[in-house]
């Protein structure tokens, strides 16, 4: 059910925030998980003294890359084939699909081609939805990532970057084993250690028999056309060394220049993700190598909106997320409503500026990409916990500022441009505020109780509903100042 | 027009903010962060971090390294162990176990069935408590320290560096890399950590100790 970057028929962030807010469970299973990571986080970071060097020089090395994008994917085109790996391109989400499909098809000969592949978590695959896509040709596609695998038992959705099933705790994710995992053990506890035991017997035959691997990658050096998938379960090492052929799907702004350049994404990356020093695995490869691991490798390097948010001057930071999860695990409104309120592959703080602009800003705000930048309380925590620097908050205003923008062409105006009209014209002149602000007051306390204006009736209500205002003083500071300070009112 | 050439001009028509004589180099990346934070004693730091995810590491000076190794696979109950080539000979440990050579290389099937892998690796990292191979001598193609369930790995402490800049400024991307920090893992359940998947689920690390050196060193 992992369909898309952005997910049809999901609601706008409001309605599916408000729905998510009355689930318990939901709220109880996020708070535990993202409390816990959020302390290792901070524990582990607060070793490097220089952690702010470090993210520094990241933020520093994004910038160069994406400055010189077209440079640097044309030289690990290059590597990558003297590597002795086949390089594609696709423009969108429709090309990268076919392209993998024919590829997998043509592994099997006369006979058919393979009906099967084992997959590497990867957020490239699920943006383009891979899955459906191959499922479609009749391929079957085996997650092996725990997380993902409990996700695709349950025909759920994903709802973190980096744990997708972060909104199920033990017990739940138990009952889906049980019920939907044909090999499931008798007797299956909710340990993490026994659930982590079925998945390495459920998927164990399935690594050993496979033909294809696809995996995504959390970075591509230019310079020497290696790619590395950092991970921790070894599913990751059994799927890019066991079968004949690897394909790896990346998103353009994966590349790195250097090889030496790792030593900052890989020092930032595990400590920011999970809390770790280090992940327990990291692969890296270039090209094929004789004798071990597949002997057919394709790189599909993938633009699908990515070309369209770099024109942004001000938005084209977001493409330099390296898919760490901390903005997420730090943020106040992901933490209360979940992932999937944002109603795509990518959610909280990092998905409500990378979403809108992947899908286009303004489009048609049907799909509700466009409600993903007002789904913050702009605190910044995101940006501080951010280990990249990608100034999330300023990216969201922006955003903001575009999709009202987009909404100014339209014909029957909104409620929203309605009032700012009628503002801007209360604003302009001093005897027009002044009027207002009397007309406020006494409106005010007539609607107000306890000192708070409440729910509205007509048209307020949307804006109401979910604010309380304090009642406006009797008397405003203009007026005070007028009644004190009549020698100093000269104008 | 290909996709190649579509998406090359669409990066290039989305950067038209950038100055044409503008070179890569030309935008600064300050790297004042520190080579290494593990300080003097690195192996003492890597014994550390090792530990810290629940593998065991043993500093063990050579003469006693093959009866190291042997009470090592015998205490795990290996029976069936892979050695890769190119593991110097004067290190194969004896016990009730068999040793297994990847020359012909055994079947996916076969290394499945092998209880142990005994590997050499490229070099340890110590601040992060890692090990990486690299497929160079005694270490093998990358499925023998993937598929048995128990991975004995030695290095010599010379070969441990302080941290990631040190490594890979030693490493050959052109190689097959794999940074191995603990045994498989994961933080699905809950964002809490327990030891355990597709990978090794033990790990043992035995540090050889140079000869008229002292431990502390």
């Amino acid at each position: 059910m992992s369909d898309g970057l952005v997910w049809l028929g999901t609601p706008a962030f409001p309605q599916a925030a408000r729905k998510a807010l009355t689930d318990t469970q939901l709220r109880r299973n996020l708070r535990k998980a993202t409390g816990t990571i959020r302390d290792k986080r901070l524990r582990v970071s607060a070793e490097l003294d220089d952690w702010e060097q470090l993210r520094d020089s990241a933020a520093a090395l994004k910038l160069r890359t994406l400055r010189h994008l077209d440079r640097y994917l044309e030289q690990l085109e290059a590597s990558v084939t003297a590597a002795g790996g086949t390089v594609h391109w696709a423009a969108d989400a429709a090309e990268a699909n076919r392209i993998v499909v024919e590829l997998v098809k043509a592994t099997g000969g006369p006979d058919g081609g393979t009906r099967e592949v084992v997959k590497v978590k990867s957020m490239a695959t699920q943006e383009i939805g891979l899955n459906e896509a191959l499922a479609a040709e009749g391929i079957a596609a085996y997650e092996t990532d725990l997380a993902e695998l409990i996700v695709q038992l349950a025909d759920d959705r994903p709802s973190h970057i980096l744990v997708p099933a972060i909104h199920r705790n033990r017990a739940e994710i138990r009952e889906i084993f049980r019920t939907r995992m044909a090999d499931v053990p008798a007797e299956l506890t909710d340990e993490p250690r026994a659930l982590a035991e079925a998945a390495r017997l459920h998927l164990r035959e399935k690594f050993l028999r496979a033909k294809v691997a696809i995996s995504g990658a959390n970075f591509a050096v230019a310079e020497t056309g290696t790619v590395l998938v950092v991970e921790s379960e070894g599913n990751g090492r059994m799927c890019l060394t066991l079968p004949e052929t690897l394909i790896t799907v990346m998103g353009v702004e994966k590349v790195v220049p250097s090889f030496a350049d790792l030593e900052v994404f890989l020092q930032l990356l595990p400590r920011s993700a999970t809390g770790e020093r280090m992940n327990p695995y990291t692969s890296a490869w270039t090209g094929v190598h004789e004798g071990d691991g597949p002997s057919t490798f394709h790189l599909v390097l993938l633009d699908n909106g990515r070309t369209a948010t770099l024109a942004d001057q001000v938005g084209r930071q977001a493409l330099g997320c390296i898919r760490c999860s901390a903005c997420l695990n730090v943020c106040p409104v992901y933490e209360r409503v979940g992932g999937h309120a944002y109603g795509s592959v990518y959610p909280g703080p990092i998905g409500a500026i990378l979403t809108p602009q992947l899908a286009g800003v303004g489009r048609g705000s049907e799909d509700g990409a466009d409600s993903l930048p007002f789904a913050s309380t702009l605190c910044g925590a995101c940006y501080d916990a951010c280990p990249v620097k990608i100034n999330i908050p300023e990216v969201l205003v922006h955003l903001r500022a575009k999709v009202v923008d987009a909404k100014r062409g339209r014909t029957v105006p909104t409620m929203e441009s309605l009032v700012m009209r009628a503002a801007t014209q209360v604003l302009a002149a001093p005897g027009r505020l002044s009027m207002a602000q009397k007309a406020g007051a006494l409106g005010g306390r007539l609607v107000g109780r306890g000192g708070r204006i409440g729910p509205l009736p007509g048209p307020f209500h949307a804006w109401s509903d979910t604010r309380d205002l304090p009642v406006p003083p009797a008397e405003s500071f203009r007026a005070w100042w007028q009644r004190t300070h009549p020698e100093e009112t000269g104008r | 027009m290909s996709s190649r050439e579509t998406m090359l001009g669409r990066i290039r028509a989305a950067l038209a903010d950038v100055p044409a004589e503008e070179r890569p180099e030309d935008v600064p990346v300050p790297r004042d962060y520190r080579r290494s934070h593990a300080g003097a004693d690195v192996v003492g730091r890597f014994a550390e971090r090792v530990a810290d995810y629940q593998a065991t590491v043993r500093l063990v000076a050579e003469p006693e390294l093959a009866a190291a190794l042997g009470a090592a696979l015998t205490e795990r109950g290996a029976r069936q162990v892979v050695v890769p080539e190119g593991f110097r000979a004067e290190w194969l440990p004896a016990g009730p176990f068999t040793v297994l050579s990847d020359d012909p290389q055994l079947t996916t099937g076969q290394l499945d069935a092998t209880d142990a892998v005994l590997s050499t690796a490229a070099l340890g990292i110590a601040e992060t408590g890692t090990l990486v191979l690299d497929g160079g001598p005694g270490q093998g193609r990358r499925a023998l320290t993937l598929l048995p369930d128990y991975h004995l790995c030695v290095l010599r402490a010379d070969q441990v560096v302080g941290d990631l800049p040190e490594a890979l400024e030693r490493l050959d991307p052109r190689r097959p890399l794999t940074f191995i920090s603990g045994p498989s893992a994961t933080s699905d359940i809950e964002l809490d950590r327990v030891e355990g998947v597709h990978g090794p689920r033990t790990l043992d690390v035995v540090v050889v100790t140079e000869p008229g050196r002292s431990k502390e060193e």
